[in-house]
């Protein structure tokens, strides 16, 4: 039985991710410095900032994959360092990813990928989980006899929609995404970011997504989060494109960042 | 546990309709004991049903399959059904489960245990028999390309060969030296135990040295380098396979064949034979070692022997030998190589092969040598 089964639901604007004074140094080059971070519950939060301004390692971060040098990251209300193994595990089963590549397992199919997940943390019958795979595969958006492909037979929109179907395999709260539209044409990209949408309504989740997409910003997004100068800042579209901050005001009215947003308008 | 996690009630109106109420947390934990519940679930008599989801505490995709499941079963038993009633922040996710539609109808797999073995053995056969044609077709691609260096040596990529002499021979010395002197003291202590019994302790020399010459000295030398060399030819040109590097020579109007293919299949050409007779020395020092320790049979006894044992011929059918095996390798590990596609597994599972053909072709070419040199009396 899972330990947290009452902080369900406690109001919209809960914090499901909350980051404090999180400092990330490699070597003598400081990444984060005093980095906060929330993240509510049931939005589409997308993450920005340039090459090395660590988007990725600040995701690697909140999965617990690389340790902090100091701060506080708390999930779902529990604090990320020091939990106990089995809470841990709990935790991650809560927790969806997608990473860029897919990362799915090159030896099994697509329904066994979306199969582990559900063997792993849960007790249903092998016919059960089997269609529960086929259902999340479905819900992606691949077509029915995606199933028993393997891996090195799709496309790379086809993997990532496979990717996305492992990571939901288990109805998590939080769903993670590195850079999903990369690599993607804009036709599959603006599909991708609608069946993003459209599972993030029907499922509930909170999605935390890094991306360089600024289609998906403007289209998606509830919030945006910029990392600049070693730390986060947090707003609304309307919201950064007022903000003086050169870095900030250069991406979002570059060329690429007003032709975005016309054809948003 | 107290209570159930989730539950299904069922009441029927004075108008014979059903009405069915899921109550609880309907999601993954409840799954597993739903869902056996729910395969014997039927209702008594016909009848429409209707079914309210409006009380549910929770529900997630697995509780949506289970209810729309049971939904499309009722159908199928002949009962109306209607949903009563859902919350609104349920309904998008039944609505986007009760998409997804029933399973498609597999196709019956009927098991014929004797038919599908046969066909299996034949599928293996025509595999292998292919896959000997597509060799025999690569190695013609590699003599084709050969011919044309020689009428135009300058194409010859002359630093590649020398780089892959260097990996494939130099580098190989220590295991090889040290693997042919042990298989000479291990001869030498097995001939000489069976030899002394008659009393010919001495001839041990004669069976080394036929033995390591002929065939013993080439085999050691051609397997360790199928292992060393051959799976590294194909890890290598793999590896390029899955970067598009090799497209990209492709691309460049360079010849894959030229420029990864030759000079490996050179390079091994040369230093087999050079690697075969390093064997057959090592090996014979070897022998010579354990038969001074065992036998005291001295060196100078020990050559004076040999010199009467083995003749030139012996040592050249062995060497003879080398650069056919060592072109079998080159082209077997290149192949495989290029037959790498697409993803990192495949070079895993192609390196393997290719280790595994290598040395088997070695072994069957080298019984052919054996009967044919038979036929010549050599």
């Amino acid at each position: 039985m899972a330990p947290f089964d009452d902080d369900q639901r406690t109001g919209a604007q809960e914090a499901v991710i909350r980051v404090r004074g999180l400092v990330t140094r490699f070597g003598p080059q400081v990444v984060h410095d005093g980095l906060d971070l929330d993240v509510r519950r049931g939005e589409v939060l997308g993450v920005v900032g340039g090459s090395g301004t660590g988007k990725s390692v600040l995701l690697k971060e909140i999965l617990g994959l690389i340790r902090p040098a100091d701060g506080r990251i708390e999930l779902l209300g529990r604090d990320t360092a020091g939990l106990p193994e089995s809470e841990r595990v709990a935790l991650q089963a809560r927790t969806g990813v997608l990473f860029q590549n897919g990362a799915l397992f090159s030896s099994m199919t697509v329904a066994q990928n979306v199969m582990v997940p559900l063997r792993e943390h849960t007790d249903l019958s092998a016919a059960l989980s089997a269609e529960i795979a086929r259902v999340k595969i479905a819900m992606s958006g691949l077509p029915a006899n995606a199933g028993t492909k393997f891996p090195s037979e799709l496309s790379g929109g086809m993997i990532k929609r496979a990717g996305l179907a492992r990571a939901l395999a288990l109805d998590p709260d939080i769903l993670f995404l590195d850079e999903p539209t990369a690599g993607l044409d804009p036709i599959g990209a603006a599909a991708f970011d609608q069946l993003i949408r459209n599972l993030q309504r029907s499922l509930g989740l909170t999605v935390f997504m890094v991306t360089h997409d600024l289609d998906s910003l403007t289209s998606i997004c509830d919030r945006i989060a910029v990392l600049v100068d070693k730390k986060i800042r947090v707003g609304t579209l309307e919201e950064h494109l007022r903000d003086p901050h050169p870095w900030i005001h250069d991406y979002f009215h570059g060329p690429r960042g007003r032709a975005a947003r016309h054809a948003e308008s | 546990m107290a209570r159930e996690r989730a539950w299904l009630e069922s009441s029927r109106a004075g108008d014979g309709e059903w009405r069915l109420t899921a109550l609880g947390h309907w999601d993954l934990k409840a799954a597993g004991g739903l869902s056996g519940a729910l395969d014997g679930f039927a209702l008594d008599g016909g009848g429409a049903v209707s079914l309210d989801l409006s009380r549910l505490d929770a529900m997630d995709t697995v509780g949506a399959y289970l209810l729309s499941a049971l939904s499309d079963r009722l159908k199928a038993a002949g009962h109306g059904v209607d949903l009563a009633a859902i919350r609104p922040e349920h309904a998008a996710l039944f609505d986007a489960v009760r998409e997804v539609g029933p399973p498609p109808v597999e196709r019956a797999q009927t098991h014929r245990p004797i038919l599908d073995m046969l066909e299996r053995t034949g599928r293996t056969a025509v595999d292998g028999l292919r896959e000997g044609r597509d060799l025999l077709s690569f190695l013609g691609l590699i003599a084709i390309t050969f011919g044309r260096l020689i009428v135009n040596p300058r194409r010859l990529r002359f630093r590649s060969v020398m780089f892959h002499i260097e990996q494939t021979g130099l580098n190989a010395l220590p295991i090889l030296g040290l693997l042919s002197f042990l298989i000479g003291v291990v001869l030498a202590f097995q001939g000489a135990d069976q030899l002394r019994r008659f009393g010919a302790e001495l001839f041990v020399v004669n069976l080394l040295g036929v033995s390591i010459l002929r065939e013993i000295g080439i085999l050691m030398t051609a397997i360790i380098v199928a292992g060393r060399s051959g799976s590294a030819f194909t890890a290598q040109i793999g590896t390029m396979k899955v970067n598009q590097e090799v497209d990209a020579i492709s691309t460049l109007g360079l010849d894959v064949v030229e420029l990864l293919v030759v000079p490996r299949a050179l390079a091994l050409m040369i230093t087999l034979p050079l690697l075969a007779f390093y064997a057959d020395i090592m090996g014979l020092f070897g022998g010579a070692v354990m038969s001074y320790a065992t036998l005291d049979i001295t060196f100078g006894q020990f050559i004076r022997q040999l010199h009467g044992a083995v003749t030139l011929p012996h040592f050249l059918v062995g060497l003879v030998k080398a650069p056919v095996f060592a072109l079998v390798i080159a082209m077997v590990g290149c192949y495989e190589g290029l037959k790498v596609s697409g993803s990192a597994e495949s070079v895993g599972t192609l390196t393997t092969k290719s280790v595994v053909e290598s040395i088997f072709l070695v072994i069957v070419l080298d019984a052919v040598f054996s009967v044919l040199f038979s036929f010549l009396r050599l």
